[in-house]
């Protein structure tokens, strides 16, 4: 609106500077590090590829990217279907639907704090609050933390609880359909589910797109939970990539290791994002204008 | 499924309302009971946090009942003295001293940068806007490494520069974005009626467009509060002296030091914990609900 250019460079300046400073040179730098061997004491020595090359025969690489990918591929789509499927329910202009969208959404504010995390050791530990549960039904108390399988459906869980953030942006999406569309349809016979799957979810793809990829790129960075409650255990099987990349460079000190893994992830995110931005032009539909944002 | 009223008798439409009434009603209690069985599914690991940190240890995981049947304040006193020299309330204001200054220098960069986004024509802004959306999409373990080595080499690690300085710099995308939306949603008559009148564009910003803006500002502050608190590896990365320590490496602290026995100190320290972010959410939660879908829904 205003034409002074000179002045609106200064207001965002800031950005500007820490764009620079905060982000783009680190991110530079730390694709400079992983060339080299680095452990804090030493200068850096530059080795190449090595870093690269070394990933080939690590098998903790492997099977933590693998852990992570099952990770984002379990929790993202029963996150969303779960949010989406309350939100739906909500929408029925119930009475009490303030006091619901409360109680869904407060495990999203407390969900990624250390706290949570310690409750679900006490939730998951083989004398805890579930196996106590599960034993007034006759069950045997199950190692939910010491299976590998198990384990990883108990990190699971910590993030599919925390759906009312996504929940209360598709409410948001789900109100703002219009009546008219829905009346349109109920006079031609629609059923519910009709309604649902042919009006209400094509006219929210964008905000389920929004979702997903807001989801995924934070799934991916998950660190406290498996942190806290696993360790990464047991056999590697709850090590989430961020988790492998802290070990590398805060623990073992291999700053170059680390960096390189940590451009892998990196790499692997942009492409899953670059894929997903990709497919949105099949599913997603702007109404009105084409495109969109 | 062709159902119409076309050639109905009134008798046979009627019962046909007064059917769907019924399917209505039906309807209805299905949803409440769904809404009411996962909600309390959900929420009870939390009341059961709560109320295990008022039984005696052994009672913990003894029974399933919400209510101890043998009320026990150990868990609060223990925990609360902690296993190191300091207390519990010491973490607490740890915490505050570095969330407060993160929430402020956020707000005031994120407001002043968004105003130049929303606001002006600017050399090259479609590269900056698309810069801006970048960040909010990169992973965060990419810079996390050479980030260390920064503050290292400018003397600030085991201090809280690290976790609040880039703050300064309206480095978190997410807010400055959610801030441009809600300032393109606003009319700019104002602004022009006072820019007539002889305004500087740093008036404009601090007399009209901060006070309009005022509910994206608590939403973003509270935001960044609730992942301030929240935030787990920043701390552990740079901290390292246990004075210094934020609530969650201290909860981390309690639970290595006691391997899990003494969970009910451990978990009336983690409902100590939550209590300020459950206050604050309950007494701002349209903030929440408001900031969260103006970023999502027009996004």
């Amino acid at each position: 609106m205003y034409e002074n250019r000179r002045l609106g460079l200064a207001y965002i300046s800031p950005y500007i500077i820490g764009l620079l400073v905060f982000t783009a040179f680190p991110f530079l730098a730390s694709l400079v590090i992983s060339f080299t061997d680095y452990d804090l004491i030493n200068a850096p020595e530059y080795i190449g590829l090595d870093n690269y090359r070394n990933m080939i025969s690590d098998d903790t690489f492997y099977k933590s990217m693998s852990v992570t990918f099952a990770y984002v591929f379990l929790t993202i789509p029963l996150k969303l279907a779960f949010a989406l499927f309350i939100a739906f329910v909500l929408n029925f202009k119930l009475r009490g639907i303030k006091f619901f969208r409360t109680a869904y959404y407060i495990p999203s504010i407390l969900g990624s704090s250390v706290a949570i995390a310690v409750l679900w050791r006490a939730i998951f530990s083989l004398d805890g609050l579930l196996n106590n549960f599960l034993g007034v039904f006759g069950v045997e108390a199950i190692s939910w933390l010491g299976e590998p399988v198990f384990a990883m459906f108990s990190v699971t869980l910590l993030r599919v609880w925390q759906f009312g953030s996504a929940m209360v942006i598709f409410l948001a999406a789900l109100q703002s359909v219009p009546q008219s569309q829905y009346e349109a349809a109920m006079i031609d016979g629609a059923s519910k589910w009709q309604m649902f799957t042919k009006i209400t979810v094509p006219l929210i793809t964008p905000v389920i797109f929004f979702n997903f990829i807001m989801q995924t790129t934070q799934a991916f960075q998950e660190f406290t939970a498996p942190f806290v409650i696993t360790g990464g255990g047991p056999a590697e099987s709850t090590y989430l990539f961020s988790l492998y990349i802290y070990d590398t460079a805060f623990k073992y000190f291999d700053l170059g290791y680390g960096s390189a893994l940590a451009w892998v992830l990196f790499l692997a995110v942009a492409v899953f994002t670059a894929i997903s931005f990709k497919s949105s032009k099949y599913w997603v539909f702007y109404s009105g204008d084409k495109g969109g944002k | 499924m062709n159902k119409t009223f076309v050639n109905r008798s009134v008798a046979e439409s009627n019962s046909y309302v007064k059917a769907e009434l019924r399917k209505e009603k039906i309807g209805a209690a299905v949803r409440y009971f769904i809404l009411l069985l996962c909600g309390l599914v959900m929420l009870y690991p939390l009341f059961w946090m709560f109320s295990a940190a008022f039984k005696p240890n052994h009672e913990i995981f003894s029974s399933l009942s919400l209510w101890p049947s043998e009320f026990s304040l150990d868990g609060f006193i223990n925990g609360w003295n902690t296993g190191t020299e300091y207390t519990f309330g010491r973490f607490f204001l740890n915490t505050l001293w570095y969330v407060l200054p993160k929430v402020i220098l956020t707000v005031i960069s994120s407001v002043i940068v968004a105003y130049g986004f929303a606001r002006f024509d600017i050399p090259f802004k479609k590269f900056w806007f698309v810069t801006l959306v970048a960040t909010i999409l990169l992973p965060t373990s990419v810079l996390l490494i050479p980030q260390y080595l920064m503050f290292r080499e400018m003397g600030m690690l085991d201090s809280y520069m690290p976790l609040y300085l880039p703050m300064a710099f309206a480095t978190q995308g997410f807010f400055v974005f959610m801030l441009i939306q809600f300032l393109r949603g606003l009319p700019t008559d104002m602004e022009e009626a006072a820019q007539i009148d002889g305004c500087n564009s740093y008036q404009l910003l601090w007399y009209i467009v901060v006070p309009m803006l005022k509910p994206a500002i608590i939403s973003v502050a509270l935001f960044q509060f609730m992942w301030s608190v929240n935030d787990f590896l920043g701390p552990l990365i740079y901290i390292s002296s246990v004075e210094k320590y934020p609530i969650a490496l201290a909860l981390k602290l309690s639970i290595d030091v006691t391997e899990g026995t003494q969970w009910n100190e451990i978990l009336a320290m983690a409902s100590i914990a939550i209590v300020p972010s459950i206050v604050v959410f309950l007494i701002a939660q349209n903030y929440f609900v408001e900031g969260i879908t103006s970023g999502g829904v027009k996004g």
